[in-house]
């Protein structure tokens, strides 16, 4: 199914002020595959999304979503194809109640009332959060935030999606919660993360970006297992692969032990903020 | 400075006192905003001394609060933000207008002080229609409703995304407030300069947080147009509802009812 494909060929970005985001970025990303884009703060993550529903335009280079060149002409539907859910759901939800938030997507679509109520009602269901239907989103919590926010995208029935740091600022639980619930859809699945442990429950292919390159392209626990490669990007191993600090044979002294960085400080926390 | 956040919890409850569930919370919208307008237009045409004829249209709030189920003594405070205000407008009535219209035993009342009560009494009045309105309303419902009734888009759409954000945005300028705060130690700080900065900071994020929002619309097939639910409709409660009221607000505002209350009791009506 050539339907459901994301090519991205050569794609270069240059800021207004000269800043160069993205240099020479190629993959190609099959139906239903599910993909991590990692990279440290200011890799390029967040402007390479931005790419893939037109909201920025390519300085250079071609992107493909199914069949459809990305160009002025294709964007509403490619808009319709990929749904991009934001890092902070406040920016997501900006309709008076949950119900007229998620009804945002398929009212512009034109759909009929009818079906606009059944869609709002089942992208609720999908991500448990039905009973939250009239509540205005500033009395929601982050974890109810995150799931409306994907509901609200998941109401155009999109056949990728993109989610943008989708654990931050999430309790355990929630994350938990989040992970079991993005594991269950059978969508093309693009994720931009820090929470590498995510990743690597998640996405069995990741892409390392550094300095608006591609640096490595491949499955998930291949990428980590290169430390190399981890250490120019800026990256650490998941904590799941990292051995206990306490009760491994092989202990060795973690790197952040200086009295300024307590150890808790290294796991990957920082907010990816754009720019 | 950190009385904000409590101002704002006090907002958000406004909010959930209009999702109750009463006849008067069930009516249309459009009716409410038509009877609190014409409310509005009769109290404020009263001619400027007037006070007494005034008094019964204290009537239309006191049912809104009942019916509504609403806590009247949080209704008060919110109404009584709004006095100062008034009074400031009023209070040198008394000085400029000296002119003696009323006698209270051997006291001259001047036309100064009537004015400035009256002006009061507006005020208490028009504030506590408004406020009730939106308590039994809700703010989104009344931007729909005015859209239905003819105001442009833009203004509704204006006006929602004002309130859905005034929340965020006061999040943001508390927690800056707090983060200057805490390093003052409860002096002046750098004083006004920083005030500027701290100002042109928030603006700044209100910019690009508007920019994410309409990345996040435009994500979902945005095309300028900004389609709501159609809540809602004029049965036929609601034109008994607002012919109900206008014409008891007619009746008031030309019959001074306590005066002619008043006569009837001391037996000197003509």
């Amino acid at each position: 199914m050539s339907h459901h494909i994301v090519e991205v060929k050569n794609l270069c970005h240059v800021y207004p002020d000269d800043t160069v985001a993205l240099r020479e970025v190629s993959f190609l990303i099959h139906h239903g595959e599910s993909v991590a884009i990692i990279g440290a703060n200011g890799a390029g993550k967040s402007t390479l999304l931005l790419h893939l529903n037109g909201y920025l335009t390519a300085t250079s280079g071609d992107i493909r979503i199914g069949d459809a060149m990305l160009a002025k002409a294709t964007l509403p539907e490619i808009r319709r194809t990929v749904g991009m859910v934001f890092q902070d759901p406040d920016d997501q939800l900006f309709m008076p109640t949950v119900f007229d938030d998620v009804a945002f997507g398929p009212m512009n679509l034109g759909l009929a009332a009818e079906e606009v109520e059944i869609r709002v009602a089942d992208a609720l269901e999908r991500v448990d959060a039905s009973a939250l239907r009239d509540k205005p989103p500033y009395h929601l919590s982050g974890g109810e935030k995150k799931r409306v926010a994907i509901a609200t995208v998941l109401s155009m029935l999109p056949e990728i999606l993109v989610l943008d740091e989708p654990t931050n600022g999430l309790d355990p639980h929630a994350r938990r919660q989040l992970i079991a619930l993005l594991q269950a859809f059978h969508h093309t699945r693009i994720v931009t993360s820090h929470d590498l442990d995510m990743v690597l429950e998640l996405c069995e292919r990741t892409i390392v970006l550094h300095d608006g390159r591609v640096m490595a392209d491949g499955p998930t626990l291949k990428i980590f297992q290169d430390d190399e490669l981890l250490k120019t990007c800026r990256l650490e191993k998941p904590f799941a692969m990292q051995g206990c600090p306490i009760c491994s044979p092989d202990k060795k002294p973690l790197p952040s032990q200086s009295p300024l960085v307590p150890p808790h400080s290294s796991k990957p926390h920082d907010h990816d903020h754009k720019h | 400075m950190l009385a904000i956040d409590g101002t704002l919890l006090d907002f958000k409850q406004l909010d959930l006192l209009a999702m109750r569930q009463t006849a008067i919370h069930r009516l249309d919208p459009r009716a409410k905003i038509i009877t609190t307008l014409s409310f509005i237009v009769c109290v404020v045409s009263f001619n400027r001394y007037e006070i007494s004829a005034m008094i019964p249209f204290l009537l239309y709030p006191a049912v809104l609060l009942t019916v509504g189920e609403l806590p009247f003594g949080y209704i008060l405070r919110k109404i009584i933000i709004v006095i100062p205000f008034a009074l400031v407008v009023g209070i040198f009535n008394p000085v400029f207008d000296r002119e003696v219209l009323m006698q209270i035993g051997s006291l001259d009342v001047w036309g100064g002080w009537l004015s400035c009560l009256s002006i009061l009494l507006r005020a208490l009045l028009t504030a506590s229609a408004a406020i009730l309105l939106v308590a039994v309303t809700g703010f989104p419902a009344i931007c729909e409703a005015l859209e239905q009734m003819g105001m442009p888009q833009v203004f509704a759409v204006q006006l929602l995304f004002l309130y859905r954000y005034i929340f965020v945005l006061t999040d943001e300028g508390v927690r800056t407030a707090r983060a200057r705060e805490l390093r003052t130690f409860g002096k002046r700080g750098l004083g006004l300069r920083q005030f500027g900065s701290l100002v042109g900071n928030l603006l700044l994020r209100t910019w690009e947080r508007a920019e994410r929002i309409y990345m996040a619309m435009l994500a979902r097939g945005f095309a300028g147009q900004v389609h709501t639910r159609q809540r809602g409709h004029f049965g036929r409660n609601e034109v008994m509802f607002v012919a109900g009221w206008i014409s008891l607000f007619v009746l008031l505002r030309c019959y001074n009812v306590p005066q002619l209350f008043g006569r009837l009791l001391t037996g000197t009506l003509p």
